[in-house]
């Protein structure tokens, strides 16, 4: 019977991904909620140093799949891998982040162990022993409760900032047990020939705790620093809308929205953005929202917590000296 | 070089979603349906590759007959020619069974690349390019920005956005592409291609004549089940800042971001 739940933890250039402290994390309450063994699957190369730590989040046990072919990532190699150990353990549940490259993965390997997969969720438990986990779709027009009762493993993604991370437990260590597998070169078909790093140092907006974002009411490109100011005062990254993408002001990474990135920062600053369906499709799952905007309907007001009626351009400047008194 | 691009045809993004008396499915009468705005990028990445290599562009979607209609707009964009795989026994099928019965319509068509989207705006899974490359057994690129198909045809680079970081990835074709925002700006269907669209060729093809057997579809099938679909959680009601000028809106915002809501 399967047993046991597993998370696939993330780590890119050797270095431990925060999302994997997050579905570690969750895979403890849910592997508790059953009385069951967490395993993380960590894969990669000459990565095994890094395996025990995760016992402080709460994993058991670390399955660890060493190869210079599983640095960087590619989807063929990883989903080789992860469904040869998924088919020889059998394990309950397998949860994985929903960052771009934990999608791809989720995806092609639901696929090939011939299961249904939910995406991208906000909220997991347990009922009658199975795996119940609420996503949003409609761009979170509607909460939809699914459950993968009869597809084992039951697989599902978690959307990045939305699970608490356990407070780390020193005193805990994981057994890290090297994964028996076989990689046949002829299986893998894709190869990265290059990576282009953003040295720019700014935090994805998905991972970002705080976003200030500016759409069509920042009127130009060259008026976006005084966000910037705002921002790195308070370490946070700058998004926009795409109104603001689509006139060029802002490259296309920096969307949010339907279209766009879907966020769940600590604070979302929306200077100048109306409040789209759309855009409040990327973002309305954020912890805090404010709004600064000149016009007193712009719908962004009813999902804002703090709302500023106000001319961003007197109001962005002021707030930025104004936080300096808390830092 | 042939192509297929894979369309799903979802609820406008405008469109408010009302839930149904079932509680597990959505009220689609006053839907307006449109074409997945990332199939939109696959359409025009795919008659941007043909103009440069030349060879065709096969639109793929399922679904009931309404489905048609986003053919025929991508037919009038420049595509040449549409398949729908429609069956009442595809009702309330999940992601993998519609990626099976996609992959049974495009499996002995000769293609080098397939684009589908990204995900599809509806529920926004993701899931049904991974599975139709998995099932023909080609490698994927997901949330592509770039795409360049080398001269002899053979071999195609993508560009990829992660985290912080852009991917170059290549690999032989075929392969599947899903598309992203930013691959590419899709053209409007001009009057001559809306007129030459309803002379193009599509074929129907129901489960039978793809060799599937319906048990194996439709809600009964499922392997990701709804339990219950609800509005989205309310959120409390907002403040609006008090003050006269800037500066004291401002700074009560800054107060209150500390003290209240604690994330400054
Ligand atoms: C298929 C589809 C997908 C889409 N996807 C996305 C998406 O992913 N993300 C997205 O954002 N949009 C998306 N949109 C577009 C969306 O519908 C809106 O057009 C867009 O969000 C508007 O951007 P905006 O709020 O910046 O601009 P506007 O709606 O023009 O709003 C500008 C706001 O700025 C305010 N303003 C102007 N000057 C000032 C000032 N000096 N001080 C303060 N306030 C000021 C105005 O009062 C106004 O409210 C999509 C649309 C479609 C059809
Ligand atoms: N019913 C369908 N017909 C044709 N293509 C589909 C269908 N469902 C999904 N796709 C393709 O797969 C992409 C992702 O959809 P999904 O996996 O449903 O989020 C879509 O953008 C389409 O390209």
């Amino acid at each position: 019977m399967a047993q046991g739940v597993w998370t696939i933890a993330e780590q890119r250039d050797g270095e431990i991904r925060k999302i994997t402290y997050e579905i570690v994390s969750e895979g403890r309450r849910l592997a508790d909620a059953l009385g069951q063994e967490l395993t993380v699957i960590l894969l990669g190369s000459n990565i095994k140093e890094k395996a025990s730590e995760l016992g402080q989040y709460g994993a058991d046990r670390v399955l660890v799949a060493d190869d210079p072919r599983l640095e960087p990532y590619t989807t063929d190699a990883y989903v080789s891998v992860i469904s040869e150990l998924v088919k020889a353990n059998d394990p309950q549940i397998l949860i994985l982040g929903a960052s771009v490259e934990g999608k791809d993965l989720a995806a092609r390997l639901a696929a090939s162990l011939d299961v249904g997969m939910a995406q991208d969720c906000t909220v997991f438990a347990i009922e009658d022993g199975n795996l119940v986990a609420t996503r949003p779709v409609y761009a979170g027009k509607a909460y939809a409760k699914v459950t993968l009762e009869n597809s084992l493993p039951q697989m599902a993604t978690a959307r990045p900032k939305v699970m608490s991370i356990n407070e780390p437990d020193a005193s805990k260590s994981a057994e890290v047990i090297d994964a028996s597998f076989t990689l046949d070169d002829g299986d893998l078909k894709t190869k990265v020939v290059d990576v282009a790093k953003d040295e720019s140092g700014k935090v994805d907006l998905t991972e970002a705790d705080k976003i200030v974002s500016g759409g069509r009411g920042m009127k130009g490109p060259e008026n976006y620093n005084i966000l910037e100011e705002l921002a790195d005062l308070i370490g946070a990254s700058v998004g926009a809308s795409r109104a603001a993408v689509d006139a060029g002001w802002r490259p296309h990474p920096d969307q949010v929205g339907q279209t766009g990135k879907v966020v769940s920062p600590n604070l979302y600053i929306a200077c100048g953005i109306s409040g789209a369906i759309q855009h409040l499709a990327g973002m309305s799952t954020s912890k805090v929202i404010v709004a600064i905007n000149k016009d007193e309907d712009a719908p962004i007001f009813q999902k804002a917590d703090y709302g500023v009626v106000g001319d961003l351009f007197d109001v962005v400047p002021a707030l930025t000296e104004e936080v300096k008194k808390y830092l | 070089m042939n192509i297929i691009v894979c369309l799903k045809q979802v609820p406008d993004t405008e469109s408010q979603i009302k839930i149904g008396p079932d509680g597990k499915s959505i009220v689609t009468d006053d839907i307006k349906w449109v074409m997945n705005p990332y199939d939109e990028f696959g359409v025009e990445e795919a008659l941007r590759l043909k103009e440069k290599h030349g060879g065709e562009v096969t639109v793929v979607g399922l679904g009931p007959k309404r489905v048609t209609e986003s053919i025929r707009t991508a037919l009038a964009m420049g595509a040449d020619k549409g398949i729908l795989v429609s069956d009442e026994a595809l009702d309330g099928s999940d992601s993998l069974a519609n990626a099976k019965a996609i992959a049974a319509a495009v499996k002995d068509l000769d293609y080098d690349l397939i684009f589908t989207g990204q995900r599809g705006v509806d529920d926004d899974l993701g899931l049904v390019g991974a599975t139709i490359a998995e099932l023909l057994g080609i490698p994927q690129f997901s949330i592509i920005v770039k795409v360049e198909v080398a001269e002899d045809g053979k071999s195609v680079k993508v560009e990829r956005p992660i985290e912080g970081e852009a991917l170059i990835i290549e690999s032989n074709l075929p392969a599947l592409i899903t598309a992203q925002k930013g691959l590419n700006e899709p053209r409007y269907a001009s009057l001559p291609g809306i007129m030459k669209a309803k002379k193009k060729p599509l074929e129907e093809k129901t489960l039978a004549d793809l060799g599937l057997d319906s048990a194996e579809f439709g809600e009964g099938a499922r392997k990701l089940k709804i339990l219950e679909l609800t509005p989205p959680p309310e959120r409390a009601a907002g403040k609006i800042v008090e003050g006269e000028t800037p500066q004291e809106k401002a700074a009560e915002l800054a107060k209150l971001l500390h003290d209240e809501a604690k994330v400054l």
